[in-house]
């Protein structure tokens, strides 16, 4: 529809992308200058480091122990990718196909993980994975972080099982498929790039989900996250800018991740999946 | 009845064009409407129509030429500023609000007095035949008591003009019916103008009092229901209006008339701007009928029956497919030798592109 | 939608009418497939549903004292009670604040045929997480950073405005991190409003403003206080920008602080998890409020009935 065209209205116009501008002027600002001091050899009363080098990430490297962190959390968000996918997508499956007595009773049960912010849960949960002898190590960190990601892709997927017309399905056994072959041949297939999307979203929301990891990790457990947040806590210690370097190392890794994710789904399903 | 219209005179459409991108949507139509008439702009998806009612309502803005209402050009004002009446082929009732809010929603954006609000709601209520339902919320009413709410909310506020868009198309085909008489009953005590879209050849000529039938974004013919049901202009306004014969052929003069060969036959016609040469022949089906001493030979492929005839599909022996119309029984297979009479097949100069 | 019934046809239909069990449980809708829901089912009532009700048992279990003595040493401690003060002192505004600006700058980019570049680069700040950004700002807004740079240059300061370390830099965190998803909620609940609405408002004389208070503004109020809520369930769980980014020891110490350092400074898990639980418990009530709210406004699809 046309929009109105009076000078209210274009003043009006101009405010909201003055402050959208804004928006997006300071968070570039805000990366940039991250990514800036990471290279800078002294940076005080100027706008821009006297120098640049290359050793902040070096000592990063090596003082936050960042090959083995790194290894760490490619260990824990494949697990959570994984398991979330195989746990997750069967869930969907059957929760999209059979209407059983209590399935609402199990469809808020799948809500309640994604509506309740982690450090709420975190706290019991980590206090009885301590108990049990899982936290403080790898497994304990995986169990915490399957605890959002396992509705997360149940209620993604749902929509996309719906989607198959369950008389495909249908006509397949009609045509002899057993029930391996039926996933194989003819779900698997069509609900591909469902699960991909599915499982990318999973993989940019783990890298980032601090809360869960914080509190259930030991010292050789931690993913990058974590690791950065100890290292600017602590940053009265280290240089600075080393702590920068560290953080546009997870920076690149999260957005690498995004970018691979972008290209299987719509940049608003990273937040609103489940939320609707 | 209060619910009338203020003055106008006409409404005047100047070369109006609207393009998207490359694409043109509408180009050059001219049309003037005067008071008190109803128009229907028909055609097939995609033909215009409903982009010339957007660009009449303001909701779209013109590429080019302009619209004029009384001597005042109207095209650079904004929908709010015209005063039109618009019913929406989804009806666009607001969920929110009860019936008697949604009718009266115009009249509360003119600052009306509450008095005189309620007074005109319950009058177009009555116009519309929907007084008991006024405090229900649209969700709670059937499909075509909505589109009443719709055609209340429309004509309360007395515009000049109203538009519709497809307004019958989501009903069922008896409501249709009844809504079809319903919104010329409606029209006429109203008093202004009504331009209606549809893309239903029978609604338009049970409904209006001109006829615009627009292919590709331009005006192909303006005319009365007869005119354009026994005249049409141009062979692609004949296809639409139901002239399901369309066949090439070559025409020799023949005193006024032209003869014209089908599969070998020689059949008379009417010329429509077409001379002697290449010609497209359109002949509706109800006027191809089957006689003992008509010109075309024809093996009959399928017949349906209709309950008054038969309506049958047949082959020339050239492979031309001729469908026609049978008061006595046909049957596949048969051979029947099918005429029109010469005022009834129509030929044009133009060749027909489907 | 189940599967149509086809292993129906070896079921012998006798006078005694015996139906096997394992057809009488399929047609309740029970049966191989549904059992693929157990191990998700499991997982969230082991680590979510489980460790919620021990938490919530173990809060009543002190190390001494009574069953409520946990609750009543938070409530008679200001160290601990102010926690849910700063919280709220921290998480309303700044969730106002994104809820309301995302009002008008939803209804603006619904319009937009590029929405995509947009809500791409809006989606960095949630990818990036909230300890990069409490880094960012920490070196953005210091008193050396650019921020203030730019602000003394163009005259505005002269001497630079304290942002970090206090409570500004956590607001400011929460909004960067809260924005994009409550803008990303609120423009999908603008766009699910018919736009055919508008334009019958706007044939029937209404212009801009009077569109968005009595048509666009009460259709989407059911969908703003959902969007709220999680906002503001959101914000209150702020943890790690107040901890890097505010004062942990005073302005910004947060109810999340006070939890962690009960669980892992003092060790104390029963009251650690009291406060977890006194924590949910302010978070329910904010939104069961708003909730309730929602119920008095018109609740249907914002779009017309047929068509």
């Amino acid at each position: 529809m046309r929009r109105d065209s009076g000078l209210a209205a274009r003043l009006w116009a101009i405010c909201i992308w003055t402050l959208v501008g804004f928006f997006v002027i300071n968070l570039a600002a805000m990366i940039a200058s991250v990514v800036v001091n990471s290279f800078g050899t002294r940076w005080f009363a100027t706008w821009l480091p006297s120098g640049y080098t290359g050793r902040w990430y070096a000592l990063a490297w090596n003082e936050f122990q960042l090959p083995a962190i790194l290894i760490v959390t490619v260990e824990v968000v494949g697990a959570v990718v994984l398991l979330s996918g195989l746990i997750g997508v069967p869930a969907a499956y059957a929760m999209a196909r059979r209407d059983f007595p209590g399935k609402r009773a199990v469809l808020l049960l799948f809500l309640l993980p994604l509506l309740v912010p982690p450090i709420t849960y975190g706290i019991p949960l980590a206090t009885v994975l301590y108990q049990a002898g899982f936290a403080g190590n790898i497994s304990g960190v995986i169990m915490a972080n399957l605890v959002p990601t396992i509705p997360f892709v149940v209620l993604i997927m749902i929509p996309f099982v719906e989607q198959i017309d369950p008389r495909v399905e249908a006509a397949a056994r009609v045509f002899g498929a057993g029930i391996t072959r039926l996933f194989v041949t003819v779900l698997v297939p069509l609900l591909m790039p469902g699960v991909l999307a599915a499982l990318m979203l999973v993989l940019v929301r783990t890298i980032a989900m601090f809360e869960l990891t914080f509190l259930t990790a030991g010292p050789t457990s931690q993913t990058l996250v974590v690791a950065l947040y100890y290292a600017v806590f602590a940053a009265g210690v280290r240089p600075g800018q080393s702590v920068d370097a560290m953080a546009v190392v997870y920076m690149v890794t999260t957005m690498a991740a995004l970018l691979v994710a972008l290209r299987f789904v719509n940049p608003t399903q990273i937040v609103t999946r489940g939320k609707r | 009845m209060a619910v009338v219209s203020h003055e106008f005179k006409e409404l005047r459409l100047d070369g109006v064009s609207r393009e998207f991108g490359a694409l043109n949507a509408l180009k050059d139509v001219d049309l003037t409407v005067k008071r008190g008439e109803f128009i229907a702009l028909l055609g097939p998806s995609g033909c215009g129509k409903s982009t010339a009612l957007n660009c009449l309502a303001g909701l779209l803005p013109l590429s080019a030429g302009s619209i004029w209402l009384d001597g005042h050009r109207i095209d650079t004002l904004g929908p709010e500023r015209r005063g039109f009446g618009m019913v929406f082929q989804n009806y666009a009732l607001f969920p929110h609000m009860s019936v008697r809010r949604n009718v009266g929603f115009g009249l509360v954006t003119q600052r009306r007095p509450r008095a005189e609000i309620e007074r005109r709601v319950e009058e177009a209520l009555a116009l519309v035949r929907l007084t008991g339902q006024a405090d229900k919320l649209p969700g709670q009413i059937s499909g075509g008591q909505q589109q009443r709410v719709a055609i209340a909310r429309a004509v309360v506020v007395e515009p000049p003009l109203v538009l519709m868009d497809e307004p019958l198309s989501n009903l069922d085909a008896k409501l249709r019916l009844e809504m079809r008489a319903e919104i010329r009953r409606i029209h006429q005590v109203v008093g202004g103008a009504t331009i209606y879209v549809t893309h239903d050849q029978d609604e338009a000529l049970s409904l209006a009092d001109r006829i615009v039938v627009m292919r590709e974004g331009r005006v192909r013919q303006v005319g009365t229901p007869e005119e354009l049901y026994g005249r049409p202009t141009h062979p692609d306004v004949a296809e639409f209006m139901g002239y399901r014969n369309l066949l090439p052929s070559v025409a020799v003069a023949d005193g006024n008339l032209l003869s014209v060969t089908i599969s070998g036959a020689k059949v008379r016609g009417v010329p429509i701007d077409a001379t002697p040469g290449q010609v497209t022949v359109a002949i509706r089906p109800e006027d191809l009928t089957p006689a003992t001493d008509a010109p075309i030979p024809a093996k009959v492929e399928a017949a349906e029956y209709r309950g008054r005839d038969f309506y049958g599909f047949a082959r020339a022996d050239d492979g031309t497919a001729l469908y026609f119309r049978s008061e006595a029984r046909v049957a596949p297979g048969e051979t029947v030798r099918l005429g029109a009479p010469a005022e009834r097949v129509l030929v044009y100069a133009e060749a027909f592109a489907a | 939608m189940s599967v149509p019934e086809l292993a129906q046809s070896g079921v012998p239909q006798r006078a005694s009418h015996h139906v096997p069990l394992r057809v009488r449980l399929k047609q309740r809708g029970l049966d191989g497939v549904t059992l693929l829901v157990l191990p998700g089912v499991f997982v969230v009532l082991a680590l979510f549903v489980y460790p919620f009700l021990y938490g919530l048992l173990l809060s009543f279990a002190p190390k001494e004292g009574g069953w409520l003595k946990n609750y009543a040493a938070f409530f008679a401690d200001p160290f601990l009670y102010g926690t849910i003060f700063t919280t709220l002192l921290i998480a309303v505004p700044a969730t106002l604040v994104n809820v309301l600006v995302s009002i008008p700058v939803a209804l603006r980019v619904r319009l937009m045929y590029r929405q995509r570049l947009l809500t791409t680069i809006l989606v960095i700040p949630i990818t990036l997480g909230t300890v990069l950004v409490a880094e960012g700002l920490l070196t953005y807004l210091g008193p050396r950073g650019w921020l203030n740079r730019v602000l003394i240059g163009i005259g505005l300061i002269d001497h630079p405005v304290l942002l970090i370390h206090n409570y500004w830099g956590v607001f400011l965190s929460l909004v960067i991190t809260g924005f994009p998803f409550t803008f990303l909620l609120t423009l999908s609940y603008v766009t699910g409003i018919d736009p055919s609405l508008e334009q019958a408002g706007a044939m029937l004389g209404a212009r801009a403003r009077e569109r968005f208070w009595r048509v666009l503004l009460p259709l989407l109020v059911p969908g703003l206080t959902i969007t709220l809520a999680l906002s503001f369930v959101q914000a209150f769980s702020v943890f790690p920008s107040a901890v890097l980014l505010g004062a942990p020891s005073g302005p910004t110490r947060v109810i999340s602080i006070a939890a962690y350092q009960a669980a892992f400074e003092q060790y104390d898990y029963s009251m650690a998890s009291a406060i977890a639980m006194i924590m949910a418990a302010c978070q329910v009530v904010i939104v069961v409020l708003l909730l309730a709210a929602r119920g008095l406004f018109y609740k249907g699809p914002a779009s017309t009935g047929k068509g």
